[in-house]
């Protein structure tokens, strides 16, 4: 079989991409979440709120850390495996990127320095605002890069002029038609995320009878929250869908894996969508409901993906099963928050082993419907990299051929191996060393100022022992 | 004339943040690549402490530079970096590798001797694929219609390996200079012991591409034995700053060897750049062609006149707070 460029460039890129979301979707909600805490210790004196925020401030160290590290290949890879594509898109795509550079700098050179070491040494003020900051940036960062995603889905402001994007109007390219909905998608994600892995550590805490009193807090307010969030993200869901039906009904089709444009459409719950044969095998299907929840009318008219030529058609079964996958985590979330508030008559929701079991498991919910979610927007735009202007064929780098890519794509997946095994279990050390009466405090000469100096657990799990308290 | 005037600007923002990077994390990588040559674990933990608190801050100037490139001069960022492909992925893992050597080296009891090694082969390889960048670029690069058509090897040359092997050698000069500044008794006497050897490779391997570089490039042996000889002032300056170095060795200077070698850097940086100018893609493509349009450098020019003073102040601050004297001991 040959190497297709086009395809192992696309793998690579999901790959380094998907790898490295992971972090910053944590680290936006978190970073709210410590701004919060901070807010009501200085609001209420109440040390338990200072206890939980020196613990997760902790773990957004990490994260960050881990977010930064993996962060610095995706500056590279535009130029490395789409060169075409930066060339061509480099009055628009050179700025927008850069400003999340920019933005992400100005952020850790003034801010997050005081948010991680500045506990004790500045008053607690400054300290809520360098937090509060520090939220707000990572909300900033998120706004260039989501822009510039939603500007490749739904271009606007730009003409093509032989060949190159020349941009004609700043404010129409960075709030084009679909930045709105994703960036109010993404933003609640973020809060999710944080949320479902905050209530799965503190129900962890509580299940092993750690600090109870701080983790009651916790628990309580992430419940609260995501009882809000979890049924709104839905909402705003659908919202981004018809939006999405509106400028990019290829992908709507795809995710429903519907061929021929119709009326009454069902939704498939289960479907196995053949590209070639261009029909769904083994169809189950709930009837007209596709229709009702994208036209909000049983007869609607849904569009097919037979609208197009099949080599205009995205992956069609990735997308189908990636959407269900996320749509699948975001029930769970809002059948698990419902439970919460259910569970709140006489306290149980602090003591029912089940139930804290499984927000421990729901721990991992969040990122499925993240990555779910991006995989559905991503490759259900192809075969275009800019929607409708430029393919991903005509993007890649032309100098590449088959073996450098996945040379390179076995490359990252060891190095980034690495990073994550060794991340991952470190992360797992500091929640185990967190929110003890005394925490293991090893004598490391304290000179570093980095992220993950923040965080003082040590790596190998019996060395912690030595170190006494 | 709107153009020149904002592109002059943007080659000037885009050095001087090339230049910071060499110089800084120069000597970053440098103490990783001395690091087997080291005495011992103590001097070990003495170099890595004395650059863990700045190192990332060093590391800002290549993601701002390459950022800056994307959007002031894209046409660097896609002709450059699918010719150097398979360097750039080699060098981006070796600065990771190293980089998580940073953070796991003091938290790892047991498996230390494995973050020591990934610190040093990933400063290693990381500096050598910057030098073969250097060589590559002063070679050139096959383009048609401002897209790269070469191959993916091209950048693997006798004489970029030379070039790889000698930005080691310069690195290595820094941070064993940067080793005597920040450290005392043993270390820093080794530290003295190896600059010297260290000063001699890099004069050679100065002397080898001096020589060399005339031969594989038409355009740079014009403007060195044309009529302007004004350029010759840099590489002068440069050996000027060698002499330094070995005097202040010689007479166990702690601060003057560390700044010396900054110069040589610097006045190397400059005759490289007096070699090239004003072309920004060798041989052809000059740094107007490269720009992108004008509103696109204009509104990214007022975020970086923002931000680059903060970082240099931040830059600053960190080092001030981080002066003085580096002591390894204290965890177990």
């Amino acid at each position: 079989m040959e190497l297709d460029p086009v395809l192992l460039s696309r793998i690579q890129f999901a790959f380094v991409v998907s790898f490295h979301a992971i972090f910053p979707v944590f680290t936006i909600g978190l970073a709210s979440y410590v701004a919060v805490l901070h807010g009501l210790f200085y609001k209420t004196g109440n040390p338990a709120w200072d206890r939980l925020a020196a613990f997760w401030v902790k773990v957004f160290a990490v994260v960050f850390g881990m977010g930064v590290v993996s962060g610095i290949v995706m500056a590279f890879q535009f130029g490395t495996n789409w060169s075409n594509f930066s060339q061509a898109t480099s009055n628009f795509l050179g700025p927008m990127l850069s400003y999340e550079v920019v933005t992400a700098f100005f952020l850790e050179a003034g801010f997050l320095g005081v948010l991680l070491f500045g506990r004790g040494k500045v008053a607690e003020g400054v300290h809520l605002f360098a937090a509060i900051m520090v939220a707000v940036g990572t909300f900033i960062s998120a706004f260039w890069i989501l822009s510039t995603n939603s500007w490749m889905q739904t271009p606007a402001g730009v003409e093509m002029i032989d060949g190159h994007f020349s941009v004609t109007s700043w404010g129409e390219a960075m709030f084009n038609a679909s930045f709105p909905y994703r960036f109010a998608h993404m933003a609640l994600a973020s809060f999710l995320t944080g949320g479902f892995v905050v209530a799965g550590v503190s129900a962890w805490y509580l299940l092993i009878g750690r600090d109870v009193e701080a983790n009651r807090k916790a628990l309580s307010m992430c419940m609260w929250l995501l009882l809000v969030l979890a049924p709104v993200q839905a909402v705003v869901g659908d919202a981004h869908g018809l939006n999405t039906l509106e400028h990019q009904p290829t992908k709507v089709a795809a995710m429903e894996a519907n061929w021929e444009t119709q009326s009454g459409v069902p939704l498939l719950l289960f479907a196995w969508p053949d590209k070639e044969a261009q029909e769904n095998h083994f169809e189950i299907g709930i009837p007209r409901l596709a229709s009702l929840i994208l036209t909000h009318d049983l007869d609607g008219e849904v569009p097919g993906l037979k609208e197009v030529p099949v080599e205009e058609q995205p992956p069609v079964w990735f997308v189908f099963w990636s959407f269900r996958a996320m749509v699948g985590m975001g029930m769970l979330m809002i059948a698990v928050a419902f439970t919460g508030l259910w569970l709140r008559r006489g306290g149980r929701l602090y003591k029912s082993r089940p139930f804290l079991q499984t927000l421990r498991l729901m721990s991992v919910a969040p990122f499925i419907a993240v990555l779910g979610g991006w995989f559905v927007t991503e490759a259900g735009r192809a075969p275009w990299l800019v929607y409708g202007m430029m393919t991903q064929a005509e993007g890649v780098t032309p100098s590449l051929s088959g073996w450098m890519v996945l040379a390179t794509l076995i490359g990252y997946v060891l190095v980034y191996a690495v990073v994550f095994l060794t991340g991952g279990y470190y992360l797992t050390r500091v929640v185990r060393q967190g929110m003890l009466a005394e925490e293991p405090h090893d004598d490391e000469v304290e000179t570093a100022k980095r992220p993950l100096s923040a965080a003082h657990a040590t790596l190998e799990a019996d060395a912690g022992r030595q170190f006494g308290s | 004339m709107e153009l020149i005037n904002l592109s002059a600007i943007w080659a000037l923002i885009i050095g001087f943040g090339v230049m910071m990077y060499i110089l800084m994390d120069g000597f970053d990588l440098g103490v990783g690549i001395l690091y087997p040559f080291a005495p011992d674990e103590h001097a070990r933990d003495v170099m890595m402490n004395s650059v863990a608190p700045i190192w990332d801050g060093n590391e800002t100037w290549l993601v701002l530079g390459g950022a800056g490139l994307l959007a002031a001069f894209p046409l660097v960022y896609t002709i450059l970096l699918p010719a150097l492909y398979l360097g750039v992925f080699l060098m981006l893992a070796g600065l990771i590798f190293r980089g998580i050597a940073f953070e796991f080296r003091f938290k790892s009891v047991r498996n230390r001797h494995w973050w020591n090694r990934a610190f040093c082969w990933g400063s290693m390889v990381a500096t050598f694929c910057q030098g073969v960048v250097v060589g590559a670029y002063i070679e050139g690069f096959e383009v048609a219609n401002n897209v790269y058509v070469g191959g993916p090897f091209d950048w693997l040359t006798p004489f970029t390996v030379i070039t790889g092997l000698a930005l080691m050698a310069g690195y290595a000069l820094l941070g064993a200079t940067w080793t005597i500044l920040k450290s005392e008794g043993q270390v820093q006497e080794w530290a003295y012991r190896i600059t010297p050897r260290l000063l001699g490779l890099v004069l050679a391997g100065f002397a080898v591409i001096s020589i060399w570089t005339p031969f594989v490039d038409d355009f740079v042996r014009e403007r060195w034995f044309g009529h302007l000889t004004l350029f010759w002032v840099f590489p002068a300056l440069a050996l000027l700053c060698a002499a330094m170095v070995w005097r202040s060795v010689a007479r166990r200077r702690e601060g003057q060897p560390f700044v010396a070698t900054l110069g040589l850097f610097f006045f190397t940086y400059l005759g490289l750049v007096a070699s090239k100018w004003p072309y920004l893609i060798p041989p052809d493509i000059t740094l107007w062609d490269a720009a992108s349009a004008p509103e696109s450098q204009l509104f990214l020019l007022l975020g970086v006149l923002f931000v680059i003073p903060v970082v240099l102040g931040y830059t600053a601050w960190s080092y001030w707070v981080f002066r003085g004297k580096v002591r390894g001991g204290g965890y177990h």
